[in-house]
């Protein structure tokens, strides 16, 4: 079920992308507003045809301008969740997710409804009109909606961006926990750079119509000039953890491949998988491990290679276990430390610093 | 107190309500969605009959259904009677007449769906005529019943285009509104009064369910 996106378009916005999604994966288009990466998710649903474009999914041609097919948006298996989740006001929860189904019984319609409304924490709101759920709420509808149709393809059109920070959380964790069961490509659009690291496998960055960056999350956030594209001052790393415990002063331990990492604390039982983004700003070197400090977490880390930066700033890429975290620092720095790749060194991280949006929780283990 | 005329204006108010629900729909939403070169043309088009006097336009739409016209003879080989001075006749021009009431309210209700929502549907998998009927009347419904509550009070009231298509036949193309104007002629002036009454009633009550009902669509909007 791999879908194959390629566009070719002078106007109203001049594209020129291609990219391929994997059954399972979750591919985050990335850009500012106006890149075009809205109207690419609409080529894919079929609700616009560019000049130039074919989409194929599992070896069906949905379109193919080449060949004069262009299936009709209704004809395409496709699961869409719009920016303003677009539920239809006038039905329940459980009838617009029931809208999407077809040729079945009104009371297998009913179950299966259930079953998703289940999948996305809103089992017992089913009869509420969308005007009484929350934003979040709403979003989790959507997304029910939108799988409703055993769809081949999931689409998320910034999904995100009409909910707080709070809500936001919680729906990321939703994503990711949802990532275990669902099987089809999954292509998310977004502009928040903290969301497509924290969401996605691969990212795809684009830039007034073209592709700036394709790859994987850890290569493109690392990438200085897929960081200049997406107007990002400062690169970041992923870094894999599990929840250990919640101590009573309010911090919580996680574990990570190469030691403890102490943040404050987060909302998730321990063994839960999370995903914790660490700028590269806020890591520190240290040749000797560090004593007197007041930075909680000091872990051993080799250093895989310097690239130069913008200005005096040099980007050092660690790896930390199996997982690589970044370190900007300056390159006199690097010269009193006299750093080289293959080094082994400790990195320090302030708790403090990761901020409690860039933690995500629920990931699939 | 002339019932055979509010029988015929209420006769000819409803058949043209019914004739105009669906090109209401289909025309207003197609108005609604689209854009295209000669919208503003056909746009222009629809709203003539508001603002032509009804004496030029009923001229006119004489002059159409006449024996001598296209129409005219074309109605006459089928139905072997004349288009002008008939029942039939007073409808279809009232139902030309009437567009601009029908089709505005009808293309501002679905214009008032956001696009979003239509596209949603399209990505439930609904067809067009399947997401017209589960998503689209259900929100455009309050536009549409203003257009046809609109038509019916129009075709109540409306004078001079039914005095130059219809004549005055009793029973057949006499209005109240014409008869209301037979009565002050013949300075018959409690029929006359009566029958105002009634129409004003009927009027006024039209008026203030349209009134209401675009109310509850502007809450739906906000």
């Amino acid at each position: 079920m791999v879908l194959q996106v390629m566009v070719k378009a002078q106007g109203p916005i001049p594209l020129d992308v291609a990219f391929e999604v994997q059954p399972g994966e979750l591919l985050a288009l990335v850009g500012p507003s106006g890149s075009g990466k809205s109207t690419l998710l609409r080529t894919i649903a079929g609700l616009w045809t560019p000049a130039q474009a074919l989409v194929a999914v599992a070896g069906e041609t949905w379109v193919d301008t080449a060949r004069g097919v262009n299936l009709a948006a209704h004809l395409r298996h496709v699961g869409m969740v719009f920016q303003s989740y677009a539920l239809f006001p006038h039905m329940t929860a459980e009838a617009n997710v029931m809208s999407a189904m077809t040729a079945r019984t009104k009371a297998a319609q009913r179950d299966e409804a259930h079953r998703l409304l289940a999948l996305v924490n809103l089992h017992a709101l089913g009869a509420r009109m969308p005007a009484e759920l929350s934003g979040g709420q709403q979003q989790r509808v959507a997304v029910a909606r939108a799988l409703a149709r055993n769809p081949q393809v999931l689409l998320l059109d910034e999904p995100f961006s009409a909910v707080d920070r709070a809500t936001r959380e919680a729906l990321y964790a939703e994503i990711r926990a949802l990532r275990g069961v669902l099987d089809m490509p999954v292509v998310l659009v977004t502009h928040d750079v903290n969301e497509a690291q924290l969401l996605a496998d691969r990212m795809v960055v684009i830039e007034a119509g073209r592709m700036v960056a394709s790859g994987p999350t850890a290569v493109v956030m690392s990438d200085r000039l897929a960081l200049q594209a997406m107007g990002v001052r400062e690169a970041a790393a992923m870094l894999r953890a599990t929840v250990h415990s919640h101590a009573n002063d309010g911090m919580t331990r996680l574990t990570t491949r190469a030691g403890t990492l102490w943040l404050p604390r987060l909302d998730a039982a321990p063994g839960a998988q999370v995903r914790v983004r660490i700028m590269a700003h806020e890591v520190i070197l240290s040749r000797a491990h560090p004593e007197g400090l007041s930075a909680q977490n000091i872990l051993p880390v080799q250093v895989v290679d310097i690239s130069q930066a913008e200005g005096p700033a040099v980007m050092v890429r660690l790896a930390l276990g199996e997982e690589i975290i970044l370190a900007s620092i300056t390159s006199r720095a690097v010269a009193s430390l006299a750093l080289r790749p293959g080094d082994h060194v400790h990195a320090v991280l302030k708790s403090m610093s990761v901020a409690r949006d860039h933690v995500s929780l629920g990931d699939a283990p | 107190m002339d019932w055979t005329s509010l029988l015929l204006s209420l006769r000819l108010a409803g058949w043209t309500v019914v004739i105009l629900l669906p090109v209401a729909i289909f025309v207003g939403r197609f108005l609604a969605y689209r854009s295209f070169a000669a919208k503003g043309l056909v746009e222009a088009l629809v709203m003539l009959p508001l603002v032509l006097p009804p004496t030029v336009f009923g001229f006119y739409l004489l002059l159409g259904f006449g024996a001598r016209s296209p129409i005219g003879q074309a109605w006459v080989a089928v139905f072997g009677e004349q288009l002008v001075f008939t029942f039939q006749g007073l409808l279809l021009a009232s139902v030309i007449f009437n567009l601009p009431f029908a089709i505005q309210p009808a293309q501002r209700g679905f214009e008032a769906i956001p696009l979003q929502v239509r596209e949603a549907a399209a990505c439930c998998g609904m067809s067009p005529m399947r997401s017209l009927w589960k998503v689209e009347l259900p929100l455009a419904w309050p536009g549409l019943l203003t257009a046809m509550v609109l038509t019916f009070a129009h075709t109540l009231g409306e004078f001079g285009i039914v005095l130059m298509v219809g004549g005055s036949i009793p029973g057949k193309t006499k209005t109240i509104a014409i008869s209301i104007y037979d009565k002050v002629q013949g300075f018959d002036m409690a029929g006359a009064g009566t029958m105002s009454a009634v129409l004003l009633a009927i009027s006024l009550g039209t008026i203030t369910l349209t009134f209401w009902l675009s109310a509850r669509l502007g809450k739906r909007l906000s």
